[in-house]
């Protein structure tokens, strides 16, 4: 079925393939993307970090564009390309000059069925992901909040990073490498968004010139993981080297699907600022947040943030603080508290129920205004819900009123459905 | 859309020699300020090292008009963003906004510009989290490398050798009225820049701005151009131990092209060639792709108002340090003895003519380029021309820019990781 409304079009190919085309006329630049969905969440022990890996193989050559050549291909049109895994997805994409977007889809076709996963290519790019996990070690944030992960899920998949355990980087074969490629890369596992400078209806003609002809693969493996409900607070320490604490805490969240979501998004902008809600970041300082006000305004911590990402499964809200040098992580970790008491106690004002709408019209406008931007959120959105999650997304937030997110506060920030995570500094200046 | 040009940029001097630049595009309901003020760390005595940044850091946290807790409430109540930052001889300020609120994130910028008070204890709580910063530097592999390669790359006492955010000691004893004194010997109007574009009435911003910065006086003092640094002559190296980390960053580079040289455009296609094109270019292709040595080895060259640095980055494995050095300098070698190809000179230009219209879609882009055309001189009409100069640039032009420059034998090299 073809939905077609203004320069808009949705539709599904024979082969089960998703397409999106939305045009976009401000400049003369057009963005490609493929959507696949698998990611971490559809890994187990052995094979973390097998989706992300599969991402790198990509890049390493078909018959038709060997390695490099697709890279360079993109690059002598003025173009960007690159990859993205995460938990729910991965994605490619190449942003062009509207009049050379073919290229795009001249090699995202070929490369979802003819990526050669050359042995050779396979053991020079296991260094690379090695590398770029030990580079990621680099970062006590890091190593934190892969704890607090990992007490947060004990049974479903989101309870390990997208890069995966050392221990599978080490040991994962070509064959099971291969073999998660053809599971997963194929038109019904798939969505194809163009948005830019281009006619809607001709793009979905070149989008049927290029994939309509690849046969669907077989059902897809369902996830079939659910999370038990958290019944009592988690705590997690990272005994690491450095001279500077992290408290990081992680809530249970409701799914996307559930109307929660929403007031979630609007106690998450009171609490730690708008900039939280993935993928929209965009510059906005969280100053004026009340979470700013308890711990960093008060001298205890240097900064603190939140996070809060749309995904298939529920997943969690966070929050992340640098404690400063001469305070205590409990120092912080009690003010935080709280605050947290006080969200649950009293309603906030609709000032500030006004002003999280205001920011999040803002941030909507700023994130449709490329169209790698506009791309990102219209495939992103239909990885966890569909493209109307995004187009209602004001009107959604819009209805959510001062008790909504009371309510959403009490059960989200209980300590019972709370992780609480310790950075302590091994070396103390 | 047409490539911002002399037709569709308003420029107009103020009295007080602010310069300010309007383009108007109305493809979506926002608005960005983008400028600079002539003030940076090359004005701060080496033993004050962090001043001017922490001066820029400053402004925002208290004016005349409103507290630090008011500047930011008005701005996040509106989903727009302001900040101020200090570079080595300007510092900058940007802003962000749907284009109804433009006239309060002018207001903003202009009451920290032009009248800071230095809260003492904001003063107090701005210390507290540079430190906390500084710390967490001192344990960030790639940060330490960065800092320590500037150390080797540049004389003692040049602006570009010590690091703008400052060091423990230096930041430590920097006191309010330092502060204050700098702010008022050297923030000032002569030479200011503001560009703004988005969807906005190119006549009404022309009024707003110069409402809010017309009347403002201020020193108007010469300062000296940055000074010139000898080549390097030798190989200076310097390893920064930090026990206990995963992965090794490698800074590898020289003093570079300012933006004002010549043959800065030659420079910039050569480092193209060799960490940029593609993943990377050539240092991407041999130490990423067929040594599988790391996950980025990239070059950069930073072009500026000085002298600044040409240089690789890159993240290895502690035991693959010395080979993957080994491999940047053999490309760096490379590329000075032998002229780069005719296809691959032509797939860099085509790169960087084609990828144009990417760099100008959103308003932040355009604003940058608009910022630089001004601040170096290059004329309202250097987008136009951009593709022939780009297009003029020979295989030698871009061997003598690397034989300019660049040196296997002789550079500045700093590592930061884990001890061997």
């Amino acid at each position: 079925m073809t939905k077609q409304t203004n320069g808009f079009i949705k539709t599904t190919l024979d082969n089960g393939l998703t397409v999106l085309v939305k045009e976009m006329h401000a400049a003369p630049v057009a963005s490609f993307w493929i959507w696949y969905r698998v990611g971490s969440r559809n890994e187990h022990t052995g094979i973390t970090g097998i989706s992300h890996w599969v991402e790198h193989m990509l890049f390493k050559g078909t018959p038709q564009f060997p390695k490099g050549a697709a890279d360079k291909a993109i690059a002598r049109e003025g173009g960007t390309f690159n990859g993205l895994t995460w938990y729910d997805f991965t994605t490619y994409f190449a942003t062009l000059p509207a009049s050379r977007i073919e290229l795009a889809l001249r090699i995202e076709a070929d490369r979802m069925c003819n990526a050669l996963f050359d042995p050779d290519e396979v053991a020079a790019e296991r260094t690379v992901i090695i590398s770029e996990r030990q580079g990621a070690e680099n970062d006590p944030e890091f190593l934190l909040g892969e704890e607090l992960l990992a007490a947060a899920f004990r049974v479903h998949p989101y309870g390990v990073e997208t890069l995966g355990h050392m221990c599978d980087l080490e040991t994962m074969t070509r064959e099971q490498l291969y073999t998660h490629y053809r599971t997963y890369y194929a038109p019904n596992n798939a969505l194809a968004v163009a948005v830019g400078d281009l006619d809607a209806d001709q793009m979905l003609q070149m989008i049927r010139r290029y994939f309509e002809a690849i046969p669907a693969g077989p059902p897809i493996p369902p996830v079939t993981a659910v999370e038990p409900p958290q019944k009592g607070e988690r705590r997690v320490t990272y005994e690491g080297e450095g001279n500077v604490a992290y408290l990081q805490v992680a809530f249970r969240a409701p799914s996307v699907h559930h109307p929660d979501f929403f007031a979630l998004i609007v106690l998450s902008a009171v609490l730690s600022g708008a900039s939280g809600l993935a993928f929209f970041g965009g510059g906005l300082t969280n100053h004026s947040s009340r979470l700013y006000k308890a711990l960093v305004a008060t001298e205890l911590a240097a900064d603190v943030s939140g996070s809060l990402a749309p995904t298939v499964d529920p997943f969690l809200y966070g929050i992340s603080a640098t404690v400063r040098p001469g305070h205590t992580l409990a120092e912080v970790e009690e003010a935080l508290e709280r605050e947290l008491e006080r969200a649950i106690a009293e309603p906030i004002t609709q000032e500030e129920l006004t002003k999280a709408i205001k920011q999040a019209k803002a941030q909507f406008a700023y994130s449709s205004e490329s169209v790698t931007g506009k791309a990102l959120w219209l495939g992103y959105s239909e990885i966890f819900a569909d493209y109307t999650w995004f187009e209602n997304y004001i009107a959604n937030l819009s209805g959510v009123t001062v008790e909504d997110v009371q309510r959403v506060a009490q059960t989200v920030l209980k300590r019972s459905n709370r992780t609480t995570g310790w950075y302590v500094p091994t070396n103390h200046a | 859309m047409s490539i911002p040009g002399p037709d569709d940029i308003t420029r107009q001097e103020l009295s007080n020699g602010i310069v300010i630049l309007v383009r108007e595009n109305h493809t979506s309901p926002s608005v960005v300020v983008s400028g600079l003020v002539h003030v940076g760390a090359a004005d701060e005595r080496p033993e004050q090292a962090g001043l001017a940044a922490f001066t820029a850091a400053a402004l925002m946290r208290g004016t005349a008009r409103r507290t630090f807790a008011q500047i930011y409430e008005e701005l996040e109540s509106v989903g727009a963003s302001a900040g101020i930052s200090t570079g080595t001889y300007s510092t900058g300020f940007a802003g962000k906004s749907l284009a109804e609120d433009l006239p309060l994130v002018l207001d903003i910028l202009s009451d920290a510009l032009r009248h800071p008070t230095f809260p003492p204890d904001e003063i107090e709580k701005l210390r507290g989290e540079i430190l906390t910063d500084l710390e967490e530097r001192a344990h960030d592999t790639a940060r330490m490398a960065a800092l320590t390669f500037h150390e080797l790359a540049y004389p003692a006492g040049h602006p570009y050798a010590r690091s703008l955010s400052g060091y423990i000691e230096t930041v430590s004893r920097i006191t309010r009225d330092d502060l204050a004194a700098f702010y008022s010997g050297r923030y000032g109007p002569a030479g200011m820049i503001v560009v703004v574009v988005g969807a906005v009435k190119t006549d009404e911003v022309l009024a707003q701005v110069e409402a809010a910065f017309g009347d403002w006086a201020g020193p108007t003092g010469e300062r000296a151009p940055l000074p010139d640094v000898p080549r390097i002559a030798e190989a200076r190296e310097r390893f920064v131990p930090i026990p206990g980390k995963t992965q090794s960053d490698i800074v590898l580079g020289y003093p570079g092209p300012p933006r004002t040289d010549p043959a800065f455009l030659d420079a910039a296609v050569c480092n193209t060639v060799l960490g940029v094109f593609g993943m990377m270019g050539r240092l991407g292709e041999k130490v990423r792709d067929e040594q599988g040595l790391a996950y980025y080895a990239y070059s950069r060259v930073d072009g500026g108002p000085g002298p600044g640095p040409w240089r690789v980055i890159a993240g290895v494995n502690p035991a693959n340090v010395a080979r993957a050095i080994a491999s940047i300098r053999a490309e760096i070698a490379r590329i000075c003895e032998e002229p780069v190809g005719e296809q691959e000179l032509a797939d860099n230009k085509a790169f960087l003519t084609g990828s144009l219209p990417l760099r100008l879609e959103t308003n932040e882009g355009v604003a940058q380029v608009i910022l630089d055309m001004e601040r170096y001189s290059l004329g309202l009409d250097y987008l136009q021309r951009y593709t022939g100069l780009i297009e003029a640039i020979t295989a030698e032009q871009v061997q003598a820019a690397a034989q300019r420059w660049l040196d296997p034998d002789a550079y500045a090299l700093a590592i930061a990781g884990p001890p061997a």
